[in-house]
C-alpha cells in the first residue's frame, strides 16, 4: 500500500531524514520506534504532505501512485489519514463544524460517532481549545472515524491519555484498522509511533522499525524490539550507525 | 402581519434588502419601519405593548419626547449631529417597548438609500421597566446610487430597570457610500444592552463610536462587531462602555478582517466605581495587505474595578490550513472554514432568529470567497 524509496527530507536547511526506505503492505500495521527528535513525526508529516517538510530526494508511492508532489488534501482523498500528536488549536472553528466539513458523504451520524468516543459535548467547542491530552486524542480519533482512511498514521496516540481512555482509543483505532477482521480480509494499513507500547495491546502490529538520527536503523518483531528498548534503551541503536 | 407596501424595487435591490436582514414577507418579524431615502413608507408593529412610530409622529404623540430626544447624544457633538438636529423635517423612528412587554420576533428597521445624496435619521429606542426588545436594523443602498451618498444616523437607546434591548445592525452599503452613525445608550439597574454590528460588504467609509453608560447596578452591555474591509473601504469603528454602578459589566468583542481596506478598531472601557468588570477583545486577520489598527483602551480609577483587554492581529496560520487539508479539504475550503470560524461570534441572549441572520450575512460573504 505504501512504498517509500530513498527518501531524504529537509526542514528548512537542515536534512532531518536520510535515505528512508519503507514498505507497508495492505492489511499490515507497522510500528515506528525511536528516541525523541529522531525524525519519526517528520516522516509522518512528510507522508501526509505538510509543506514545511521538503523532499529533496526519493519518492513516496501510495497504491502504486507517486504522491511525492501531491498536496495534503490530495493524499487525504486517496486514503491517507493521520492522528496528530499535537494538532493546532483553531480559534472559533467548532469541532462539529469541522466534522461536517470533512464528512464528504453527509451520511455520517456525527453526534452518534462523537458519543462513541465521549466527544458529543465537545462539538460546540473550538477545536482543541482547552482540550486535555485525552480529549485531543479522542477528537483526532473522531475525525479519523469520519475521514475513514485506508492508511492510518498515528503519532503517539496514547500520550497524555489515561488508562481508561487508552482502552477506548485503542479499541476504536483497532476497528479503524480492521483488527476485528480476519488477517486475510484486512484492507487497512497503519503506521504507529509509540514510546510506551501500550497501544500495541489493541493493534496487533506486524512489523517494527527503529529510527535514529533520521534513519531507519533496524526492523523486526515490534514487541521484541520494544522489549529490547525497554531493557537497553536506544544506546545501541544510536551506536549502530558506526557499524 | 400584513406585508408592507413599498415602492417598486428591482430584484437586485430586493436581494440587497434581504442580505441586510430585511424580510419583506414579514415572516419572523413583529413590526417594521421602512425608510427609502427620506420617505417613510411603512411603520407598524403588531406586538402588544410595543410601538413603532415615525420620529415625527412620536414627537406629536409624546409631547416632544422631552426626556429622551437629544438627551444621550448631544446635538452639538459634531457636524453630523448638528446637521441632523438642524433638519426641519426630521426622519427616523421611535420604538417604545412599554413596561413588561416582550417581542419574541424582532422588529426590523430598514434604512434604504436609493437616490438621495444624504439620508438622515434620528432614532429613539426605549425599553421600559421589565421590557425586552429585539431590533434588527438593515441598512443598504440601491443599485442607482451612482454618484454616491451618505447616511447620517442618530440613535439614542434607553434601557430601563430590568429591561433588555438587543440591536443588531447589518450594513450592506456600496463602495460609494459614507456612513456616520452616532449612537449612545443609558442602561439602568439590571438592564441589558446588546449591540451587534455586521459589515461584510464594501463601503467607502464608516465612522462610529457608540457609547453605553451603565448607570444602574448590575447592568450589562455587550458590543460585538464582525467586519470585513475590502480595498477602498475605510472603517473607523469603536465602542465604549462607562461603568458607573456596582456590578456593572461590559464586553466589547471585535472580529476584523482586511482584504485590502482599512479598519481602525477602537474600544474604551472606563471603570468608575468598585465592583465593575469589563473585557475588550479585538482579533484581526490580514488576508491581503491593508490596515488593522487596534486601539484598545481600558481606564480604571478606583480600587475594585477589573478591566482587561486582548488584541491580536495576524495572518492565517499555515499549520491550521494544512491540518484541515490533511482531512481532505482543499486549500480554499480549508481557508474559508477557518475564516468562517474566526468570524463566528455567538452572542448570548440573542434570539435564534437574529443569530441566524448574523450567520446568514457571514455565509453570504463565505459563498463569495470572503
Amino acid at each position: 500500500m505504501l512504498h517509500i524509496e530513498h527518501l531524504h527530507v529537509n526542514v528548512g536547511d537542515k536534512e532531518v531524514l536520510r535515505d528512508i526506505n519503507l514498505h507497508i503492505n495492505e492489511g499490515e500495521t507497522h510500528v515506528l520506534l525511536g528516541p525523541n527528535g529522531s525524525g519519526k513525526t517528520t516522516l509522518l508529516m512528510t507522508i501526509m504532505g505538510f509543506t514545511n517538510y521538503t523532499i529533496t530526494k526519493g519518492k513516496i508511492l501510495f497504491r502504486g501512485e507517486d504522491v511525492t508532489a501531491m498536496h495534503a488534501h490530495e493524499r487525504a482523498k486517496r486514503g491517507i489519514g493521520m492522528l496528530f500528536q499535537r494538532p493546532p488549536t483553531i480559534s472559533g472553528l467548532k469541532l462539529g463544524k469541522m466534522l461536517t466539513a470533512i464528512s464528504r458523504t453527509k451520511q455520517d451520524n456525527i453526534s452518534e460517532l462523537a458519543k462513541s468516543v465521549h466527544m458529543d459535548k465537545f462539538l460546540e467547542r473550538d477545536i482543541n481549545k482547552g482540550f486535555s491530552g485525552g480529549e485531543i486524542k479522542r477528537s483526532e480519533v473522531l475525525q479519523l472515524m469520519i475521514q475513514n482512511p485506508d492508511f492510518v498514521m498515528l503519532d503517539e496516540p496514547e500520550s497524555g491519555v489515561d488508562l481508561e481512555n487508552i482502552s477506548l482509543i485503542g479499541t476504536t483505532i483497532g476497528a479503524l484498522l480492521e483488527k476485528d477482521k480476519h488477517l486475510a480480509k484486512r484492507k487497512k494499513s497503519g503506521l504507529v509511533i509509540t514510546h510506551t507500547g501500550y497501544i500495541l495491546d489493541y493493534l496487533d502490529a506486524d512489523k517494527g522499525h527503529v529510527m535514529c538520527d533520521g534513519q531507519i536503523r533496524c526492523h523486526g518483531n515490534p514487541r521484541e524490539i520494544l522489549k529490547d528498548i525497554k531493557q537497553r534503551g536506544y544506546k545501541e541503536c544510536l551506536e549502530c550507525r558506526n557499524q | 402581519m400584513p406585508e408592507p407596501v413599498i415602492p417598486e424595487l428591482s430584484k437586485a435591490d430586493k436581494n440587497r434588502l434581504a442580505q441586510s436582514g430585511i424580510d419583506l414577507t414579514m415572516k419572523n418579524r413583529c413590526g417594521s419601519y421602512l425608510q427609502m431615502d427620506q420617505d417613510i413608507v411603512h411603520s407598524e408593529c403588531t406586538q402588544e405593548g410595543i410601538e413603532v412610530l415615525s420620529y415625527k409622529k412620536a414627537m406629536e404623540k409624546y409631547d416632544g419626547l422631552k426626556e429622551y430626544a437629544w438627551k444621550v447624544v448631544s446635538p452639538e457633538k459634531d457636524d453630523i449631529t448638528k446637521y441632523v438636529a438642524a433638519q426641519k423635517d426630521p426622519k427616523g423612528y421611535v420604538i417604545i417597548a412599554h413596561k413588561g412587554s416582550n417581542n419574541i420576533f424582532p422588529i426590523q428597521a430598514c434604512l434604504f438609500l436609493g437616490r438621495e445624496q444624504i439620508q438622515h435619521v434620528h432614532n429613539i429606542i426605549i425599553a421600559e421597566e421589565g421590557a425586552e426588545l429585539h431590533i434588527i436594523s438593515g441598512c443598504t443602498s440601491g443599485e442607482h446610487v451612482g454618484k454616491g451618498g451618505a447616511h447620517y444616523g442618530i440613535s439614542e437607546f434607553y434601557v430601563k430597570k430590568n429591561a433588555k434591548i438587543s440591536f443588531t445592525m447589518i450594513h450592506n452599503w456600496s463602495e460609494n457610500i459614507e456612513v456616520y452613525p452616532r449612537s449612545a445608550s443609558i442602561v439602568e439597574e439590571n438592564g441589558v444592552f446588546l449591540s451587534n454590528y455586521v459589515c461584510m460588504q464594501p463601503v467607502k467609509k464608516v465612522q462610529m463610536y457608540p457609547t453605553a453608560t451603565l448607570r444602574g447596578a448590575n447592568s450589562v452591555a455587550r458590543f460585538s462587531s464582525v467586519v470585513i474591509s475590502t480595498p477602498g473601504s475605510y472603517m473607523d469603528l469603536g465602542s465604549r462602555a462607562v461603568l458607573e454602578a456596582p456590578g456593572a459589566s461590559a464586553e466589547l468583542v471585535t472580529r476584523a478582517i482586511t482584504k485590502g481596506g482599512t479598519i481602525i478598531s477602537r474600544g474604551h472601557i472606563n471603570g468608575k466605581v468598585a465592583g465593575t468588570r469589563g473585557h475588550l477583545e479585538c482579533k484581526g486577520l490580514i488576508l491581503q495587505d491593508g490596515v488593522i489598527y487596534a486601539i484598545p483602551e481600558i481606564e480604571g480609577s478606583v480600587v475594585g474595578t477589573e478591566l482587561s483587554h486582548e488584541a491580536a492581529v495576524g495572518k492565517l496560520a499555515r499549520d491550521e490550513i494544512e491540518y484541515l487539508m490533511s482531512r481532505g479539504l482543499d486549500e480554499n475550503e480549508a481557508t474559508a472554514t477557518i475564516i468562517r470560524g474566526f468570524l463566528d461570534v455567538k452572542i448570548s441572549g440573542l434570539p435564534e432568529a437574529l443569530q441566524q441572520q448574523i450567520d446568514a450575512s457571514i455565509d453570504t460573504a463565505e459563498k463569495s470567497g470572503f
